[in-house]
């Protein structure tokens, strides 16, 4: 909740920037490790957005995977079922670079056709 | 229609709190330690033990997150060291800005060591910076070994796992070199101490890593004061 919140809060924010447009779609990035579970992020988004001036605003998400560079040959590559040995020279000293995300990615706006701004500012 | 970059972090405002109270810890040299759990793992025993342990003269101190009650804080008053109590009345994890509000009447040039006892809960509190130098993971042999590899993230973030209550290995179907292999899968090279808060078996390692780290603590602030 208090991260559907968080992401509302930002809409909210980034719209102050665009005037006479309204907000379609946000987009969020969210790694396999930042302990968000997704269901429950869009079903806390979808309450708080009901009967709001946000009610049609879209969440997307994107998950990111966790992604490791080894130390040794630089390789990058997605780690899976933990195994987090490199895969080009089986070392292990590799480290996360990316998969705890929590980021917001885009926020798509549309602009008002004229008679809905009227209808807006009556 | 016209798509607007945003590339920020959802958490953002929680993020630059946190990132204030890390550069204030910092400045006066306070060492502060997350605590995180699930309900019941043993996170206000694994406290108790450590006051008690802990010399009276030093400058420790507790703030202690629940979601109701000023139980916690009641059972580690009693060890004379500041503690307070944060009920978020409903929230499931602490933020920074709970941690900034509670901090505010102590001075923290009188403070070498704080503790943060979040909310009992694997999940959310691993998203929320609080500013600490170090989140320790707390997990009890009366849960899963498998807890690491179905609530990675807290594994993933947390410097040292705690795994508590080892007075009752005997008696539960725990294995708990599965249990470390695990949290290894997802940390390689986490460290980890194995203890029971009512036998006392493993609080010299547990305390033995808290003095390291505050040895570590102290002389990097020291560094980057002179």
């Amino acid at each position: 909740m208090g991260i559907a919140n968080s992401v509302l809060d930002a809409v909210r924010t980034e719209m102050g920037r665009h005037p006479g447009t309204y907000p379609c779609k946000i987009g969020v990035r969210i790694g396999e490790m930042a302990a968000i579970d997704q269901d429950a992020l869009r079903f806390c988004f979808e309450a708080m957005i009901l009967e709001t001036d946000l009610s049609s605003l879209e969440l997307a998400i994107e998950v990111c995977p966790r992604r490791h560079r080894c130390q040794a040959c630089a390789r990058e590559f997605v780690v899976r079922d933990y195994d987090s040995r490199c895969p080009q020279c089986a070392s292990l000293e590799t480290v996360c670079i990316s998969g705890d995300e929590l980021e917001l990615a885009y926020l798509e706006v549309e602009e008002y056709e004229p008679s809905a701004v009227g209808e807006k500012s009556s | 229609m016209n798509r607007v970059p945003l590339e920020k972090k959802v958490l953002s405002e929680n993020d630059r709190l946190a990132a204030e109270l890390r550069a204030r810890f910092q400045e006066h040299g306070v060492l502060c330690l997350n605590l995180i759990s699930s309900p019941g793992s043993g996170k206000t025993s694994l406290l108790e033990r450590t006051l008690e342990l802990l010399p009276r003269r030093d400058r420790v101190a507790v703030l202690t997150g629940d979601i109701q009650t000023e139980n916690d804080a009641n059972r580690l008053k009693r060890f004379h060291f500041p503690v307070k109590q944060i009920t978020t009345g409903g929230t499931c994890h602490l933020d920074a800005r709970m941690i900034e509000r509670h901090l505010a009447d102590w001075r923290l040039e009188d403070l070498d060591l704080l503790f943060i006892e979040n909310v009992g809960n694997l999940v959310c509190p691993s998203s929320y910076d609080l500013g600490e130098a170090a989140k320790v993971v707390v997990l009890s042999v009366t849960e899963g070994e498998d807890k690491p590899l179905k609530y990675p993230s807290i594994f993933f973030k947390s410097d040292l796992l705690v795994l508590s209550k080892i007075d009752l290995l005997p008696y539960v179907p725990f294995d708990i070199e599965v249990a470390a292999e695990n949290a290894r899968k997802v940390h390689p090279g986490m460290e980890i101490v194995k203890v029971s808060c009512l036998m006392g078996n493993g609080l010299h390692e547990w305390m033995m890593w808290l003095g390291e780290r505050r040895r570590a603590h102290k002389s990097l602030v020291q560094q980057t004061a002179s």
